[in-house]
């Protein structure tokens, strides 16, 4: 699966996942993540870059105990739905989290994180996961 | 328009085939099916699949199915919208008789599964879902619909008791079927007693991973007659179809399913019927929360009042709105992109009043088939001629 190739398909996504931007409809105003082509509300084409503030709370979330090839080395781990401040939800994996914890409405910050790596010579991802906030 | 006629029906048993390969299973499915229709020559042939290329390495199955089972240099293609493929194939071949283009068609739902190792199984269901976005964060497709299953308890005040009351009424019903994969009842303490597979979703609370392949023949009311009796013929009577976001996150309510409400609406208008027209809903039950969404978004059940028909016993063959009369997806199996086939045999089974678990005197049918986390979905109303 990890074959040095496929660094340009996790590379071009680097801004999304590394600084959480997602888009914002110039027409409308509405903000989305990830960004997308087309408004999904009013279906205008006009979309600029969005910084959320990555803060957002808990919608649901469940613990993955049996995940799919590539993720073993992680299980169980947490993932979420998070609302974000800014209006959308978000998926991703909490961390540094007791899973007896969390709740629903829990408040959880957006933080980078190693989220898979490939084999000895392969690629390593990073990306966003929500923590509970530091004070 | 012309009337399409459902005519000859084949399957092979849901489970673990480690003696056949997808071909195999395509095959006998199919010739069982134009046996049954007395057919030996088909216009086109629509398949039904969500993932052989990555379980068995496989595309192109169009011209591998038709190729050996030896129908000559027919069409054939490959439909795909992952766990609805099977639905969507047999919705293909309906517009193909509807729109006068081919006469007698054959769609095979097929699917493969057990030769992936299981973890690679887990992610190429995975791949139903949004690669990027959802897969990317090392999220299972049972991960997804467990995050569902959280907010349908918590918003509606349900159990995992009560939900699992989904999986036993499947049970109870897959027992009668022999081409089912569980064909032992359960109780709600077996489905409690299962692990978690991700919380609060347990083993039992989820469909198998497996292989089967099912198919249909197709042609219409006026062709019917040169092959079957009257008895025999089942008339697709109305069908819809819709999708949602690929990405859960996306969507704007996680406890509704958008796209099956807008395909039952088109599929009743098609058909000139009710819901409360319809005898029995196969729903897709690929997980116990499902079933509930499901018989809320095709309008058999209130919002949140899904999982409330469970508890009342109304889902049973003798309730109101019995569902998965011959065991769903969660004791039939659910081989994922046959099963919309499964399905639509399963149903013509009872209009033509042949399933082992029968639903008295039914006169109309509703399947009902969910590709990704309600992302992708078919509905089709089936009717006794």
């Amino acid at each position: 699966m990890g074959r040095p190739m496929q660094v340009a398909r996790y590379w071009r996504h680097f801004k999304e996942k590394y600084r959480l931007i997602g888009g914002k409809c110039k027409s409308c105003g509405h903000v989305h993540f990830p960004k997308r082509p087309v408004c999904p509300e009013c279906g205008s084409q006009e979309i600029e870059e969005f910084q959320f503030s990555g803060k957002g709370k808990v919608v649901s979330w469940t613990i993955v105990r049996n995940p799919p090839s590539g993720y073993e080395y992680y299980k169980p781990y947490p993932i979420a739905l998070v609302e974000l401040e800014e209006g959308p939800v978000v998926l991703a994996q909490l961390t540094d989290v007791d899973p007896e914890e969390i709740d629903f409405g829990m408040e959880v910050e957006m933080v980078t994180r190693k989220v898979r790596e490939f084999e000895e010579d392969g690629i390593i991802l990073y990306g966003y996961k929500f923590r509970l906030p530091i004070k | 328009m012309r009337k399409p006629v459902i005519i000859g029906v084949g399957l092979t048993p849901v489970g673990e085939h480690w003696r056949l390969a997808l071909r195999d299973l395509a095959v006998e499915a199919l010739l069982n099916a134009m046996e049954d229709a007395g057919v030996d020559k088909v216009d086109s042939l629509y398949v039904g699949n969500m993932a052989s290329g990555s379980f068995v390495e496989q595309e192109n199955l169009g011209a591998l199915i038709a190729d050996w089972a030896g129908l000559g240099n027919i069409p054939a293609v490959k439909v795909e919208a992952a766990c609805a493929s099977g639905g969507a194939a047999v919705q293909e071949g309906v517009k193909a008789v509807m729109s006068g283009l081919e006469d007698v068609v054959a769609v095979v739902g097929v699917e493969k599964m057990t030769d992936a190792w299981p973890s690679d199984a887990t992610r190429y269901l995975a791949y139903a879902a949004d690669a990027e976005w959802e897969l990317f964060h090392g999220v299972s497709f049972v991960a997804l619909n467990a995050l569902v299953m959280r907010l349908y308890m918590k918003e509606y005040g349900y159990t995992e008791e009560d939900l699992a009351l989904f999986a036993v009424n499947a049970h109870a019903n897959g027992a009668k079927n022999p081409y089912a994969m569980f064909k032992k009842p359960i109780t709600v303490e077996t489905v409690m007693k299962s692990p978690y597979v991700a919380d609060p979703l347990k083993l039992f609370d989820a469909s198998p991973i497996a292989d089967g392949a099912a198919a249909v023949i197709i042609t219409t009311e006026e062709k019917a007659k040169e092959f079957v009796d009257k008895a025999k013929m089942v008339e697709v009577a109305g069908m819809g179809r819709a999708i949602d976001t690929i990405n859960l996150a996306n969507r704007k309510e996680f406890l509704f399913l958008r796209a099956a409400k807008v395909a039952a609406e088109r599929a009743y208008k098609m058909a000139g019927i009710e819901v409360k027209d319809i005898d029995f809903f196969e729903v897709h039950d690929a997980f116990t929360v499902m079933a509930a969404l499901s018989l809320e978004s095709i309008g058999a059940a209130e919002r949140g009042k899904g999982a409330m028909l469970a508890k009342e016993g109304q889902i049973a063959i003798d309730g109101d709105y019995p569902i998965q009369t011959l065991g769903g997806l969660k004791a039939r199996g659910h081989p994922v992109g046959a099963t919309g086939v499964y399905q639509t045999v399963e149903a013509v089974w009872q209009l033509r009043g042949e399933a082992p678990n029968q639903v008295p005197d039914a006169e109309i049918g509703l399947t009902q088939n969910i590709g990704g986390t309600g992302s992708n979905i078919t509905v089709t109303i089936l009717r006794r001629v």
